[in-house]
């Protein structure tokens, strides 16, 4: 079995979150007899050549046909095998939403899907390939878990649970390959529990799939301006872990981040439940905003949206009142 | 032709005619999908009566055929069947559309009452039984899954999508029927969007074979020994049927593609069942 040690993560990281996917899939397979993958013309892209050829009698490929896919995979998982569906975030969540509803949903098939490259993962194929309302949509679906790891260690760790839960998932993979890496060394990823990575006193933030390791970095640079800051790894925005949010009620402030609209995905999911509460701190969304914008790589659309350590760390400054630093600068 | 077969069949098919229409009148102001389920009525009590195995006292047996009403409005004629094959009392068949219920106007998932996927969004049931076959075919089972679709369902894309899959896998115990009974909810499909039913699965790879929708004999004929086959071409029996069938003022009506059974029209639904009987 895969093992967690510095050498796989660093070799996780360069495949990317697909790439780790399409491994952990293949380990999955070989201990689950029941499980059977579906794509919909995204084989290689979704790290499966692998499984395709050591698993062909649990491989079907549907062409372009997400619909297709979401169907196909109700009938098998009414038969009792347990589905991972792949395809690009948008097409998976959108193209087959109805589906996505009605089987994964309403008649609640063991079916995992899982939405490649979402947010900006797909760079400069533009606005038609991004995957920035996923979330908002799949967490209005009664009865999905949706998972979305913060590296690629937490993919395999991700992908191997969602393998093993009874219930419909969706899988939500940001990043692309030579992903920043969060987890070093081995960890208990349980879905459903958030894990608190850095602990501080005065704000916290609340971080989703990429957003983590940037979250950590803008933590440090607030460091050096003398904030204090928690970092919560909130991989798991259905069931929301209430737990972890009551944790950060003492803070000053809340801070959600993530690769995602503004709207409905995970800062939507800590408002809704913080908006109960008697009292507590006030929330800073940052993610995408909520416009359509000119397309570009990667890199620049997280600089763009202001999804970078740096970018992230000044906008809290800023929502602080204190002053934006201009570069990293040490306080006294 | 095993002729007392296709008598019992017809005899089911008049019991559960009538049935429909005592569940509509049943359903008050609820209203029911009249027209359509009168339309299939001949084709469910052929499956169920004739054509289909199951076993009603082990409702999740593993080798039984699989029947998936895509067409979800079409529910009169399926509970109908359902309870004439002994998966639903009586009793539980007259909670039909009350509230809270097992039966509501379009089906909802419960294996023990035989009702093996929730149906009602149109289009989506080909696709489901591809995987019921797929699941079959990988397990060595020869189980034959049924999909019966509308006419004017067909013009989801996503039937497409499964349709040509479905050829590629050659999915042998699979069988598309299509309730061709030209009317959808805006109309005659002619003047909705015109198809060519044969032309089009054909040219997607099924065999394709039009039948009279209300003929026992030409259903059973068809039916009898298709599929079975692991790797096949899949079978499309487009049923060519009447928009309310056996009652004459909803025939061809689609004043009656979902309404209310008022007493009084229940009383001339009743009167035209029986002036159909003794139609030579």
């Amino acid at each position: 079995m895969t093992i967690v040690n510095p050498a796989n993560v660093r070799s996780w990281a360069r495949l990317g979150p697909r790439g780790t996917f399409g491994l952990a899939l293949l380990e999955a397979a070989s201990e689950n007899e029941d499980l059977f993958v579906i794509t919909a013309d995204l084989c290689t892209t979704s790290g499966l050549d692998r499984f395709r050829s050591a698993y062909p009698d649990r491989f079907v490929n549907t062409g372009i046909a997400e619909q297709n896919m979401l169907g196909i995979a109700a009938g098998l998982a009414k038969e009792g095998y347990r589905v991972f569906c792949t395809s690009f975030a948008t097409f998976a969540a959108m193209r087959s939403y109805e589906m996505v509803r009605l089987n994964m949903g309403y008649m609640g098939f063991n079916i995992k899907l899982v939405g490649l490259a979402a947010g900006f993962g797909m760079g400069m194929f533009g606005n038609t390939h991004y995957g920035t309302e996923d979330l908002a949509l799949m967490r209005v679906i009664p009865g999905l878990s949706i998972i979305s790891p913060a590296d690629c260690t937490e993919v395999l760790k991700a992908t191997k649970a969602a393998a093993r839960y009874d219930g419909p998932v969706y899988l939500r993979l940001t990043g692309v390959s030579g992903h920043p890496i969060v987890y070093q060394d081995d960890y208990e990823f349980e879905i459903g529990r958030a894990i608190r990575l850095r602990e501080g006193d005065d704000i916290a933030i609340v971080a989703t799939g990429t957003m983590v390791f940037q979250s950590l970095e803008a933590a440090d640079l607030l460091g050096q301006h003398g904030i204090s800051t928690c970092v919560i790894n909130m991989h798991t925005l259905k069931p929301l872990d209430i737990a972890a949010i009551d944790s950060l009620m003492d803070k000053e402030l809340i801070v959600t981040v993530e690769e995602h609209s503004v709207i409905g995905g995970l800062g939507g999911a800590v408002a809704e439940y913080k908006s109960c509460l008697n009292a507590f701190p006030p929330q800073l969304f940052l993610g995408i905003e909520d416009k359509f914008e000119k397309a570009g790589s990667y890199k620049y659309m997280l600089e763009k949206n202001g999804l970078t350590g740096p970018k992230i760390a000044s906008s809290i400054m800023q929502r602080l009142g204190r002053p934006v630093f201009k570069k990293v600068a040490h306080v006294e | 032709m095993d002729i007392p077969e296709l008598e019992r069949i017809q005899k089911m098919a008049s019991r559960m005619r009538r049935t429909a229409i005592d569940l509509a009148f049943k359903a008050g102001q609820n209203g029911a999908h009249l027209g359509s389920g009168l339309s299939i009525i001949e084709l469910t009590a052929t499956l169920y009566c004739g054509v289909m195995r199951f076993d009603p006292k082990n409702p999740a047996w593993p080798d039984r055929d699989r029947f998936i009403l895509s067409k979800g409005h079409g529910s009169l004629g399926y509970y109908t069947a359902l309870a004439e094959a002994g998966f639903i009392s009586r009793e539980q068949l007259f909670s039909f559309e009350e509230d809270g219920g097992d039966l509501p106007g379009q089906p909802s998932m419960n294996q023990n009452l035989g009702i093996e996927f929730s149906s009602g969004s149109l289009g989506l049931g080909l696709s489901l039984g591809l995987g019921s076959a797929l699941a079959g075919r990988r397990v060595g089972k020869k189980y034959n899954v049924f999909v019966l679709m509308g006419d004017g369902e067909v013009n989801e894309g996503a039937v497409w999508e499964a349709a040509m899959a479905a050829a590629h896998y050659k999915l042998g115990t699979l069988i598309a029927i299509i309730d061709s009974n030209g009317m959808q909810s805006d109309g005659c499909n002619a003047s909705v969007i015109s198809t060519d039913l044969k032309s089009m699965w054909s040219g997607f790879g099924w065999e394709t074979v039009t039948v009279d929708g209300h003929d026992i004999h030409s259903i059973y004929g068809v039916l009898k020994d298709a599929g079975r086959k692991p790797e096949g071409i899949p079978l499309t029996v487009i049923a060519k049927t009447v928009k309310g069938k056996g009652i004459d003022f909803m025939e061809n009506n689609n004043e009656w593609h979902h309404n209310v059974l008022t007493k009084a029209r229940y009383d001339a639904a009743l009167l035209a069942l029986s002036a159909d009987k003794i139609r030579p």
